[in-house]
């Protein structure tokens, strides 16, 4: 086994056994915990952002700046495919 | 790709109208109903992709360039980050929300609790799911196009 496949080895053993023991850290399934995000959010997104739509109002108004990046992300996607496949075509 | 059957075509022109006006519908009503700027701009760029594989790729860039899908791109994207200074010039913070409250457009804040939807609500939001839908049907349909006019096998013509 080369040295490459071994550092890939131990790097993917302990990636799962990190993954493994922090999904049996997840609270049970159908019981999420009260936390004061969730209670703060839903009371007051209507009045604040008159959104009736609760998730738009996260989306765009809590955390814009998440939605600014996404779209960056995408910007750079299509930069990227039109910069590469511009060049295959010639 | 130089497009598919006659029967493809005609079924493809026939439900294009539908598909997009479901997406556009998605990105209008984006602060009322799930679905947003994201999700009804990939619906549209899905219909246009229809489009794309049933006429193949060498028409379809002759009705549309991807030099004016990156236009588009940009003028969402632009949009976008005017709306966020806008906030930050009228009112206090980066991506301030504030037509809310105001008697301009979109001023009207809904009553608490589940409410007959008003389309004029929710302030700047609405602006920026036009923005974002503008930019994800341009940028996806400009991937889809661009990728698919380059794997074509254009010796034949």
């Amino acid at each position: 086994m080369s040295k490459r496949n071994l550092f890939a080895l131990i790097f993917f053993v302990i990636m799962a056994v990190f993954l493994f023991i922090s999904s049996l850290m997840m609270h049970p399934f159908g019981n999420p915990e009260k936390t004061n995000m969730d209670d703060e959010i839903i009371e007051n997104a209507q009045i604040e952002t008159g959104t009736n739509n609760g998730v738009t109002s996260v989306v765009f108004d809590y955390r814009g700046f998440d939605t600014l990046g996404e779209a960056t992300i995408l910007f750079t996607a299509v930069a990227g495919v039109i910069m590469i496949f511009r060049r295959m075509n010639k | 790709m130089n497009g598919m059957s006659r029967i493809v075509k005609t079924i493809a022109s026939i439900t294009f109208p539908l598909v997009m006006i479901y997406g556009l519908y998605i990105i209008a009503h984006g602060h009322l109903t799930p679905g947003g700027g994201f999700q009804g701009g990939a619906v549209v760029a899905s219909g246009c992709a229809m489009i794309l594989i049933a006429y193949g790729s060498v028409w379809t860039l002759g009705k549309i360039k991807e030099k004016n899908l990156s236009i588009l791109e940009s003028v969402g994207a632009i949009c976008f980050i005017t709306l966020a200074i806008l906030g930050l010039g009228f009112g206090t913070v980066f991506f301030k929300n504030f037509l809310i409250g105001s008697e301009i457009i979109f001023g009207i804040i809904p009553s608490f609790g589940s409410t007959i939807s008003n389309i004029n609500t929710a302030g700047v939001i609405p602006l920026m799911n036009f923005a974002v839908g503008l930019k994800v049907i341009a940028g996806l349909f400009g991937i889809v196009l661009i990728m698919a006019y380059a794997s074509t096998r254009r010796d034949k013509y």
